[in-house]
């Protein structure tokens, strides 16, 4: 035995091996879960949506990486994360937002709605619905317009809600349908989803409450469930923004309140609020709910008297 | 159906590596290095000074103290010196040197004098040799099996669980002692349960061992008192608390212990070397221990001699294969990683582990991402990211108030984190914080 070999011994702390899932590699697999339901938006809205999805990653990236570079941790700006939100931001935009506005919204999502907290893990609300919900707050018009190519097709939403004009489950499931990039086909972000649970890359408990929930009340309210549920962004919130890691509750018990209180916002705004959309709302309150609810629902530790 | 706990983890068992290496001799080695401290509690004072001539098997080291176990010489030799060493859990202690003056000489055992037919012993007649063969726990933690067995008067035994779960990846020297040295464990757990006063012995072995199911559920067919119940293979599976919850569906209460839901656990080499103490007058001076790893020539199963160094086991493995990146005492989950190879083998060495440098991972951990893998991977069901933010941020009562205290260190959260950051080791820090301060307060 040659005594240099052993020069390079580590010492540290238990335990010495390690999952193989890293931070990178969950991020990144999330952003391809996304890629069925982008290029079905290609697919149905033409190639704007390219430009839109990548002047958002862009922007995202761009902001992240100033942010990183003053802090000198440059080398996790590929950790995936700042992709990820501004694929999510571009997933919530009506196909025909300008391309500028694109920019300042993930500008917004990353540096407002992420790194003033501190970065990835410390901030309290989606960084992307942050982007949104600033964006609908200082473009109102823009961001409801569905317009595209000079042909305005209305949301279901919208119909249902201003013209009472019930759409096709099948169209909708599939997405035939006017609204944001990512909010149409259910089919695409469903095969998304499956992929993550499957990999335990998503907490399935949040996207069943939420979406449990407004099946449940819409039903008992005497609206079409259904209709509900394929229909805006409930299916993109639920199982792809709601359930973000770091803005959501680490217990068990704290996932389900989380995921139903998020789904009764949603159908109280759809059926009785101003706005013919929710989820956005939805999750954004609960988010403030999260430092509660981690306190309140703590496990009873094994042995810990009942 | 194989029952189980909550939570835990699957991590890659590699017990292909060693699992059908049958148990061999190791090479008698010329110098041994004995611990005068491989026990929780009181250390031993030297019975021998530096010069002395000893006989394999002859006690070297004991005390007073009730919570405590003799050590004894493994080879035939002369004392070369007591001194201060690091031990493979990386404290420190008094040990003494025994260097072998004619190693190739066949040497002779001193046997413990046995005054009674163990078969009818009272339970402390066989507490007493168990102590004077100074043995342990074998599967790492070291407590004095004596004191064990010594149930205070307020408290009914109803269950002995023989713990064959060995759930750290890599190691398979309780396995090839299940298949290998069946009748001596089953004798064994007959003293032991006798020594309890108990009735209903349970053996637990986990379903990745199917060989050893079934050697276990032959002889158990004959044995009224004794019944064999197979779990999931999980991680940490074999932990007392794990499988007796699993076993039993009981609770062992926060800071309580097995005995205060009616339960007793030893380990399967615990119970062998009870049984070769009390038939054959052997202490407890040699132990199975799985030397292997990527980085090893040749992993397999060995019988060594307590004290020694850890540089003669990897030898008699072949030596490395490839650069080692990390030497570790014990498990890949629990073991302490060693700066060199001078330290001794002691009573709870289960296993040495050479991992190669590529299995290494060296990577500064990132911040939490509240990912909750942690939390859900727990199996004492704590929030390991709260309990690190807590003592982080040195809020120590907070920590407190969550139940820090009742985390078992076998580091599942750290396993899972995706940030990789070393949760058991602020859970160390914590709780040796705490125990500081309560003993400032008492003062
Ligand atoms: S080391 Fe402690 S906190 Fe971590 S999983 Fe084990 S018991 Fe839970
Ligand atoms: S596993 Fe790591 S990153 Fe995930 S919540 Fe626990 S500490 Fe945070």
């Amino acid at each position: 035995m040659n005594n240099n070999d052993l020069d390079h011994l580590l010492v540290e702390s238990s335990p010495h091996i390690k999952d193989e899932d890293s931070v990178k590699k969950i991020m990144w697999t999330v952003n391809l879960a996304l890629v069925p339901a982008v290029v079905f938006a290609i697919f149905h809205f033409g190639f704007r949506t390219i430009g839109i999805v990548s002047v958002s990653i862009l922007g995202a990236v761009l902001t992240e990486y100033i942010f990183l570079y003053f802090r000198e941790q440059e080398n996790s700006l590929l950790d995936g994360s700042a992709v990820l939100t501004g694929l999510l931001l571009a997933l919530t935009l009506p196909p025909g937002f300008p391309l500028w506005g694109v920019f300042l919204g993930s500008f917004v999502a990353i540096a407002l709605g992420k790194q003033v907290f501190g970065g990835l893990g410390h901030n309290p609300f989606n960084p992307a619905l942050v982007g949104r919900a600033f964006l609908l707050a200082a473009y109102p018009v823009l961001m409801t317009t569905w317009e595209i190519e000079g042909m305005t097709s209305a949301t279901p939403l919208n119909l249902m809600k201003m013209e009472g004009i019930a759409t096709d489950y099948w169209q909708l499931f599939m997405g035939n349908i006017g609204g944001s990039l990512g909010e149409t086909s259910s089919a695409a972000l469903l095969l998304g989803a499956a992929i993550l649970i499957y990999k335990g890359y998503l907490n399935w408990r949040i996207p069943c409450g939420m979406i449990g929930t407004v099946l449940l009340t819409t039903a008992v309210f005497g609206s079409d469930p259904l209709f509900h549920l394929f229909s805006g962004s409930l299916i993109l919130g639920a199982f792809f923004m709601a359930t973000d890691m770091v803005t959501s509750p680490v217990t068990k018990k704290g996932r389900w309140i989380f995921g139903t209180g998020a789904g009764l916002i949603v159908v109280i705004i759809r059926l009785w609020g101003g706005y013919p959309e929710g989820v956005m709302y939805g999750i954004l309150l609960m988010n403030t709910t999260v430092p509660l609810l981690d306190r309140y629902t703590r496990p009873r530790v094994l042995g810990e008297e009942r | 159906m194989s029952s189980s706990f909550k939570q835990g983890i699957h991590p890659r068992y590699k017990e292909e590596l060693t699992w059908q290496k049958p148990l061999q001799k190791a090479q008698i080695p010329e110098k041994v290095i004995i611990p005068l401290q491989q026990h929780i509690g009181a250390p031993c004072s030297p019975l021998v000074q530096k010069g002395d001539k000893v006989q394999k098997g002859q006690k070297i080291g004991d005390t007073e103290g009730f919570v405590s176990a003799p050590v004894h010489a493994s080879i035939s030799g002369q004392v070369k010196e007591i001194k201060e060493i690091r031990l493979p859990t990386g404290e420190r202690g008094q040990a003494a040197v025994i260097e072998s003056e004619n190693c190739r000489a066949k040497e002779s055992l001193e046997q413990l004098k046995i005054p009674f037919d163990p078969e009818s012993a009272a339970p402390e007649e066989i507490r007493s040799i168990i102590r004077e063969a100074g043995i342990t726990g074998m599967g790492g933690a070291m407590f004095p099996t004596h004191v064990k067995l010594n149930i205070p008067e307020n408290k009914d035994i109803e269950y002995f669980i023989l713990n064959g779960a060995e759930c750290e990846p890599y190691l398979t020297v309780d396995e090839r002692v299940m298949m290998e040295w069946t009748e001596e464990i089953i004798q064994g757990m007959k003293y032991i349960m006798s020594a309890l006063k108990v009735k209903k012995g349970i053996v637990a072995i986990e379903d990745n061992k199917q060989e050893a199911i079934k050697i276990f559920r032959d002889i158990a067919a004959d044995e009224e008192q004794i019944e064999v119940k197979v779990f999931k293979t999980k991680y940490p599976q074999g932990g007392e608390r794990m499988l007796i919850k699993a076993a039993l569906d009981r609770e062992v209460p926060e800071g309580g212990l097995p005995l205060d839901v009616g339960v007793v656990v030893n380990n399967v080499l615990t119970a062998a070397s009870v049984c070769r103490a009390l038939k054959e007058g052997m202490p407890l001076i040699e132990r199975p221990v799985c030397v292997t790893g990527e980085a090893l020539e040749e992993p397999g199963n060995y019988i060594a001699r307590i004290g020694t160094p850890i540089k003669d086991l990897i030898e008699q493995a072949g030596g490395f294969k490839s650069k080692p990146g990390k030497v570790i005492v014990g498990g890949p989950m629990m073991g302490v990683a060693q700066p060199d190879l001078e330290a001794p083998l002691i009573k709870g060495s289960s296993g040495i582990l050479a991992l190669p440098r590529d299995l290494v991972e060296v990577s500064a951990p990132l911040s939490c991402i509240r990912c909750a893998r942690c939390v859900d991977a727990c199996p004492m069901h704590l929030m390991p990211t709260k309990l690190m933010n807590f003592v982080k941020e040195d809020m120590i009562e907070k920590a407190e108030a969550m139940k820090l205290e009742s985390c078992i260190e076998c580091g599942c959260c750290s396993y899972v984190c995706p940030s990789r950051i070393p949760l058991v080791h602020y859970f160390r820090l914590g709780k040796a914080e705490l125990q500081a301060r309560k003993r400032d307060k008492d003062e």
